[in-house]
């Protein structure tokens, strides 16, 4: 079977889905005739028509409203942002009516919305953010963020099957740098548990998206030069979190090292560290440690950028720190 | 200058922006009983807004109170243009009590909606009028204003999309013409043709601004033009003229023609909510519109001239005020909620959240699960 890309196995999953579910429809900004800014929506006009694939005018917020309208009535739109930055123009439609909507209203509003996420592509400030923490202080919404094509396919799949309004954050960087074999059938992965990327002793490092794949050459890399062995904790769902997940890896390294590519303070860092805390200090042997972004807007510049943004390099150090406290 | 209603725009002696009522209005069409009902809807609306400030005044309110007083012809004429036997829908804002009404809110689930009841519709989560039933046709606003435009925008774009003969309605004030969402979303809806009706009280105050704080615009009717969609300006102080200007745009939308946003012009006389003492208000301007340009007043005299009773409208009277008599009698014995029902249906699933651990009866000391060696550690 051929590999596929994390970028194909996001459009598979939005053809599989519109196949399986006359509701399910695509809205947002170019995604017709051009197939969206990285072509996720590619072919998707022509086998499904204007009225499952519809262009929209610049509009965050309507694009989010209308969404929300729509699933009401039963059903089940797909929103892409063109750049995932500009979900912060829809930020109040999000947090304020869609998210409270079944809570205040006890109207159902199943509804996701994705779109290209993250740095390490020279994006600047306004193509490479991480707004996961903006949301994940918000109840009544979820919130995904795949590393492998495999998740990238079966967590879409599955938000928009879900019955809640579901954010699903893809990372631009892997788009096409990421690929692998998928599962045969329909594949759905649960939304809400975490994957042991690597099996270790020593040392967890707990992250999910771009950063996955950077801690996982860090454990290679450790267990070379150090003969430590590292665990690589990919959360895949930050809303809900896998809090077993989380106190399982712990209680068998005692020692957490959490990585993301978000800036650092108010970051989802600080809740997984709040909750090893409250669910699992008895069983750590060293202080909670992060890696993350430097708390500035992403720089353009390679050398800014990268000094900014969490390298494997930094990772490796910060583990070692963390083995021989 | 831009557009504060003035009597003008809406009154009896006016000039009229619309057309002249003559046979071929849709109002023409209505039965006697119909024209009874609309003067019914309008006075339950006062009635059961006056029970709830002696309720208020009672403190059995929790929250804030709002009044649509002087405003009910607006919200009961457009809600009534609507076909419910179709599914239309609307979305009301916190001045269309009337509206709710006619689509089928009672004024049992009004009060205890106010009085923050554990069988109030919300189950005592949200305040005020801020409920809907899509059985009934019509959705709960949030407080963010214009934010209902792209939402029933949404709703209406499943109607197109699905090829089904519903019209949608929305209700934004003069205030909201000034959001982001406002924009966002009636022209999203016009690109789509989305069936959607779009009404834009202009009452004149949005809490204390004026209009003329509010846009340079001359009239908000104008914005139409920007979207590209008809605009229609109206007295929305005479019942049957807000009836045949929504009506038309109904059936307009209905047929495929898309939005149509209307201007209905009014006036509000209470403040922004009850506790407001309209200290901005130009002395004698809520006096002026209470006594020559009162909604309710003006549509006696109108079922007066057409030959209607005043025993048949006091017969009206006096049924809506024992209904509020006995919905505020049910309310007033309704129970609080249980406080724990706080914690259900954020989610689908779980459908219920554990309770916090301070919360939990009785757990306060608990035993922890110590790892082996734990607090021996040697460094």
């Amino acid at each position: 079977m051929a590999e596929v890309t994390y970028l194909e196995a996001i459009r598979q999953a939005l053809v599989e889905e519109m196949d399986r579910d006359e509701s399910v429809f695509c809205l947002g900004q170019d995604i017709g005739a051009y197939g969206g800014a990285f072509k996720a929506t590619d072919g998707l006009l022509d086998r499904f028509g204007s009225n499952r694939v519809i262009d929209t005018p610049i509009s965050e917020a309507a694009i989010v409203g209308a969404a929300a309208g729509a699933a009401h009535m039963g059903m089940r739109p797909v929103c892409e942002m063109q750049f995932i930055d500009f979900i912060s123009c829809a930020y109040d439609m999000l947090t304020n009516y869609v998210a409270t909507s079944r809570y205040r209203a006890f109207l159902p509003c199943p509804i996701v919305v994705r779109g290209p996420s993250g740095g390490y592509v020279r994006g600047g400030p306004f193509h490479s953010q991480n707004p996961e923490a903006a949301f994940l202080h918000t109840p009544g919404l979820k919130i995904v963020y795949p590393a492998t094509a495999s998740d990238a396919k079966g967590l879409l799949k599955a938000a928009i099957r879900d019955d809640d309004p579901v954010l699903y954050f893809e990372h631009k960087y892997l788009y096409r740098r990421v690929k692998e074999e998928l599962p045969d059938g329909d594949h759905v992965v649960p939304i809400g548990r975490a994957r042991i990327a690597r099996e270790g002793r020593d040392v967890s490092i707990i992250t999910y998206a771009a950063t996955v794949w950077k801690a996982l050459d860090a454990a290679e890399q450790l267990e070379k030069e150090d003969g430590l062995s590292v665990e690589v904790l990919d959360l895949r769902s930050l809303l809900p979190m896998d809090d077993d997940a989380l106190v399982a890896t712990v209680k068998k390294t005692h020692r957490a090292l959490i990585v993301h590519e978000d800036t650092r303070t108010g970051g989802v860092a600080g809740e997984i560290t709040a909750r090893l805390n409250e669910r699992a200090f008895e069983w750590l042997d060293a202080p909670v440690m992060r890696v993350t972004a430097a708390d500035v807007p992403l720089p353009y510049s390679p050398p800014l950028e990268d000094y900014v943004l969490p390298q494997t390099a930094d990772i490796v150090k910060a583990a070692r720190v963390l083995a021989g406290y | 200058m831009p557009a504060r209603p003035t009597m003008k725009d809406a009154g009896p002696a006016g000039k009229r922006s619309t057309k002249p009522r003559t046979a071929d209005r849709p109002s023409a069409a209505l039965t006697r009983a119909q024209r009874i009902e609309l003067y019914a809807w309008m006075r339950l609306t006062r009635s059961l807004e006056e029970r709830l400030v002696n309720l208020y005044r009672q403190t059995k309110v929790v929250g804030g109170l709002f009044r649509s007083l002087g405003q009910e012809a607006d919200a009961v004429g457009s809600a009534f243009a609507l076909d419910r036997s179709k599914g239309d829908l609307l979305s009301p804002l916190i001045r269309n009590l009337g509206a709710m009404l006619v689509q089928g809110a009672t004024p049992v689930e009004i009060l205890r909606q106010y009085m923050a009841k554990g069988d109030s519709p919300t189950r005592g989560r949200e305040l005020n009028i801020h409920f809907g039933d899509l059985e009934r046709g019509f959705i709960g606003q949030i407080s963010h204003l214009g934010d209902m435009v792209p939402v029933m925008a949404g709703v209406t774009l499943s109607f197109k999309l699905r090829g089904e003969s519903r019209v949608g309605l929305v209700y934004v004030g003069d205030g909201a013409t000034s959001t982001g969402a406002f924009h966002e979303g009636i022209n999203f809806a016009a690109v789509q043709k989305c069936p959607l009706v779009v009404i834009v009280e202009n009452n004149g105050y949005a809490y204390s601004t004026p209009i003329e704080r509010q846009t340079a615009a001359v009239r908000l009717v104008d914005k139409a033009a920007g979207y590209g969609v008809p605009g229609v300006r109206a007295d929305g102080n005479d019942v049957l003229a807000v009836y045949d200007v929504t009506k038309d745009a109904v059936e307009r939308a209905r047929a495929g023609g898309g939005v149509t946003l209307i201007e209905l012009m009014t006036y509000r006389r209470k403040g922004h909510a009850e506790h407001d003492n309209q200290s901005y208000i130009p002395a004698g301007e809520i006096e002026r519109w209470a006594e020559q340009n009162d909604p309710v007043d003006r549509y006696v005299r109108q079922l007066r001239e057409d030959g209607i009773a005043d025993a048949e409208l006091t017969a009206v009277d006096a049924r809506i005020e024992r209904q509020i008599d006995e919905a505020t009698d049910l309310a007033e014995r309704s129970p609080m909620p249980d406080a724990e029902d706080a914690l259900t249906g954020i989610y689908a699933e779980p459908a219920r959240l554990a309770p916090l651990w301070f919360r939990e009866p009785g757990a306060v000391v608990r035993e922890h699960e110590r790892a082996q060696g734990w607090g021996t550690f040697d460094g």
